[in-house]
C-alpha cells in the first residue's frame, strides 16, 4: 500500500506537470470514444436505412443481373417464378423491373434508370403509394438528388425515352407526382420509380422483373431456377468494407493522438528519473529494493491514465451524451458522396467501446511509463545519493 | 364523255397501281443507292451546342453494312480517337487514356462526340428494305426536288424505330428528309439533307443535319467532303489492332 500512496503523493506534488499530462491523455480518451462511437453510429445508421429502403430481407436477382455491369441490364428481366409470385401476392416480397432510359428535362438529354415497382407494398420504405395517376399520364416518383440534378419539381412533365423488350424505341411524357427525401442515394440518383404494371406494358415484359426484394425474415426456398438469392451479408458487403476502411483510417488518427500523449508521459518519466536521483538513492538507502522503485515510478506514470480517465469522464461524458442525443450534423456535401446517412449521425457508445478504450490507454501508458524506469535496475545507491545516474 | 371517263379511270387506276407497286420499288432503289460493298470517306461534323459550335473531322472506312472504322482527325483534342464497329459490337480508343472501351449498355445511348447522333444510331442496319414495309403517302418538294413521301412501318419486332417517314428524290432515289418515330408515335429524330453530290455513279448526301427532336438545339451538321465506293479495304483496318495503331 506504501507504493500507491507514495505514487499518488508524488503525482500530486508534481502539480501542473501532472495535470497537463492528464489533460493531454484525457483528450485521447474522449477523441477515441467520441470518434469510434460516431463510426459505430454511422455504420449502424447506413445499414439500417439501406436495409429498409433498398435491400429488405434479401433479394432475388434475375440470373443475368449485375448492378455493377450496366451491360447486363438489357437482358436482366424474366417472368417471376411461381414461388416468388406467391410471396408477392402475400405482400412478403416486391418485384422491381429495371430498364435504362433517357430523359429530356428542359431540353437536355440525361441518362436515367426506370424502375417499376408495385404501388401497394410495405416491404421497402419507398413511398410507392404516392405513384398514382389521375389522368392518362405515367406517374413517377423521384428522389431529391434526382430532382436537383434534373431540375424537376412535383407536377412537372418530362419526356422519357426507352427501348422495349425487343429494342424498339418508345417515348412518352412522365409526370413527377412525388419527390421523396431518402438517405439512400442508390434508390435516388438518376432514377424514376413508376408503377410496375405500367412499366411492364411500356416495355412488353408481362409479369417480368429484374429483382424481387423480400420482406425481413421471409422464408423462401433459396434455390429458384433462373434467379439467384442474395442475402444481407452479400448485399451489405460493400457497405461493411467501406466502414472497415473508414475505421482503419480513423485508427491512424487515434494512433497519432495517443503517440503525442505517450510522448508527454515518456518525457515526464525521463525528467522524473533525472530530477529525483537523490530521492531514489535515499529510498534505496532506507531499504527499498530496485524492483519496488521501478514499481513506484511505473505506477506514477500509469496513474496518469487513471486520472485522465476521471478527467475524461468529467468533461467528456456530458459531451458524448449530448451528441448521442442530438446527433452530429453533417455538411450538405456528404449527401452527394453516396453514404446513406441523412442529415445527422447519432453516435452509439457501447460499454465495450468505453472499457476497451480505458484498458487500451491504461496498458499503453503503463508500458511507456515502465520503459524509462529500467535504468533504475542498474542504479547504485551511493551514486544516486551523490546525484549520479549510472 | 364515256371515253373521257374511261380514260380518267384508266389513268387514275394506273397511278394508284403504280404507287402501290412502287413503294417497295422506291425502297429498293434507295437501298441500292445507299448500299455498297465498301466505302471510304472523309467528313466534317459540326456540332451546334448551347455554348457554340465545334467541328470534328473524321475519316471512315466501311465494309458492307456490318463493319466500319472511323479515325478522328481534328480538333487536336479528339485527334487520334478511333471507333471500330464489328457486327453488333462497338469499341472506341482514346489516345489520351490509351484505352480501348467496348461501348455497350447505357453508353450506347451517349451522344457521339456530343452530337445529336448516339452510338446506337450508328449500330442500326442501314438497309430499309430489311426492316420496313413502305407506303407512298404523297408527293412533295424538298430542296427544289420532286420527292415521294413514304411511310415506313417496321415489319419486325426488333427494329429501333417503329416507324419512319421518308422523302425520296423521284429521280435520284436518295432520301432528302427523314423523320424517325417512337412506338408511341412521338417524333424522336429528324434528318435533313441540304445538298447532294454524285460520287462513283451514286447520289450521296453531302450536307446533312441530324436533330434529336426531344432535345433543344440546332442539331448536328454532317458535311461529306469526299467519298469513294467499292474500294478494297485492307483487312487490318477493320480489326481491333488498328485502334492502337
Amino acid at each position: 500500500m506504501l507504493i500507491p500512496k507514495l505514487a499518488f503523493k508524488n503525482l500530486y506534488g508534481a502539480g501542473l506537470r501532472t495535470w497537463l499530462n492528464v489533460i493531454a491523455l484525457s483528450f485521447s480518451y474522449v477523441a477515441i470514444i467520441f470518434l469510434q462511437g460516431l463510426y459505430t453510429g454511422m455504420n449502424d445508421q447506413m445499414e439500417a436505412s439501406t436495409i429498409k429502403a433498398q435491400y429488405g430481407g434479401g433479394q432475388y436477382w434475375q440470373k443475368d443481373y449485375d448492378p455493377y455491369d450496366p451491360i447486363t441490364l438489357d437482358d436482366a428481366h424474366a417472368k417471376v417464378s411461381d414461388e416468388l409470385q406467391k410471396l408477392i401476392d402475400e405482400k412478403e416480397a416486391v418485384p422491381i423491373l429495371i430498364r435504362q432510359a433517357s430523359i429530356y428535362p428542359n431540353g437536355r438529354i440525361q441518362n436515367a434508370v426506370l424502375k417499376g415497382i408495385t404501388i401497394d407494398q410495405n416491404v421497402l420504405t419507398i413511398p410507392t403509394s404516392k405513384i398514382i395517376s389521375d389522368g392518362g399520364y405515367i406517374p413517377a416518383l423521384i428522389g431529391t438528388r434526382m430532382a436537383k440534378s434534373s431540375k424537376l419539381n412535383i407536377g412537372d412533365f418530362v419526356t422519357v425515352r426507352w427501348r422495349d423488350a425487343n429494342g424498339t424505341f418508345d417515348a412518352n411524357e412522365i409526370k413527377i407526382v412525388e419527390i421523396m427525401k431518402t438517405e439512400v442515394s442508390e434508390i435516388d440518383n438518376g432514377q424514376l420509380w413508376i408503377p410496375i404494371d405500367r412499366m411492364r406494358e411500356m416495355t412488353i415484359m408481362p409479369n417480368e422483373a429484374t429483382m424481387v426484394v423480400l420482406e425481413k425474415d421471409s422464408k423462401v426456398d433459396k434455390n429458384i431456377s433462373g434467379w439467384q438469392y442474395k442475402d444481407l451479408n452479400f448485399l451489405l458487403e460493400d457497405l461493411r468494407a467501406l466502414a472497415t476502411t473508414k475505421s482503419v483510417g480513423s485508427s491512424i488518427f487515434y494512433l497519432v493522438l495517443l503517440l503525442l500523449a505517450m510522448l508527454a508521459i515518456f518525457d515526464t518519466q525521463i525528467l522524473s528519473l533525472f530530477r529525483r536521483r537523490k530521492e531514489m538513492g535515499t529510498l534505496m538507502a532506507m531499504g527499498m529494493t530496485r524492483s519496488k522503485l521501478i514499481q513506484l515510478f511505473t505506477l506514477e506514470g500509469a496513474m496518469h491514465a487513471v486520472l485522465a480517465a476521471v478527467a475524461a469522464i468529467i468533461y467528456g461524458a456530458p459531451l458524448v451524451a449530448y451528441v448521442a442525443k442530438v446527433g452530429y450534423g453533417l455538411p450538405e456535401a456528404t449527401d452527394s458522396m453516396g453514404f446513406a446517412l441523412g442529415d445527422r449521425i447519432y453516435p452509439i457508445y457501447t460499454a465495450g467501446l468505453i472499457v476497451g478504450t480505458i484498458v487500451l490507454v491504461f496498458t499503453v501508458t503503463t508500458i511507456v511509463s515502465y520503459l524509462p524506469t529500467r535504468r533504475i535496475s542498474k542504479l547504485k545507491p551511493t551514486d544516486a545519493l551523490r546525484g549520479k545516474l549510472t | 364523255m364515256i371515253n373521257k371517263l374511261i380514260f380518267t379511270l384508266i389513268v387514275f387506276s394506273t397511278i394508284v397501281f403504280s404507287q402501290t407497286q412502287s413503294a417497295d420499288e422506291i425502297l429498293k432503289k434507295v437501298d441500292a443507292n445507299t448500299f455498297s460493298d465498301s466505302q471510304i470517306g472523309t467528313s466534317k461534323m459540326i456540332i451546334h451546342g448551347r455554348r457554340g459550335s465545334r467541328t470534328v473531322e473524321a475519316k471512315s472506312w466501311q465494309k458492307g453494312t456490318d463493319d466500319s472504322f472511323t479515325e478522328y482527325l481534328a480538333p487536336a483534342r479528339e485527334k487520334g480517337t478511333k471507333m471500330l464497329k464489328l457486327g453488333d459490337q462497338l469499341w472506341t480508343y482514346t489516345p489520351s487514356t490509351d484505352r480501348t472501351i467496348l461501348i455497350s449498355g447505357h453508353m450506347l445511348r451517349q451522344p457521339v462526340m456530343g452530337s445529336d447522333l448516339s452510338y446506337e444510331d450508328m449500330m442500326e442496319d442501314p438497309l430499309l428494305q430489311n426492316m420496313y414495309t413502305a407506303e407512298i403517302v404523297g408527293e412533295d418538294t424538298v430542296i427544289n426536288r420532286q420527292v415521294w413521301v413514304l411511310d415506313l412501318k417496321s415489319k419486325k419486332d426488333n427494329i429501333a424505330y417503329d416507324s419512319r417517314k421518308i422523302w425520296v428524290d423521284k429521280e435520284r432515289n436518295i432520301i432528302l428528309k427523314e423523320d424517325l418515330y417512337a412506338k408511341s408515335g412521338k417524333l424522336l429524330k429528324q434528318v435533313l439533307i441540304h445538298e447532294v453530290m454524285k460520287a462513283s455513279g451514286r447520289w450521296v448526301a453531302k450536307n446533312i443535319t441530324y436533330k434529336d427532336m426531344l432535345k433543344d438545339g440546332d442539331g448536328t451538321e454532317m458535311i461529306i467532303e469526299e467519298v469513294e465506293f467499292d474500294k478494297k479495304i485492307p483487312s487490318y483496318i477493320l480489326s481491333k489492332a488498328s485502334l492502337r495503331r
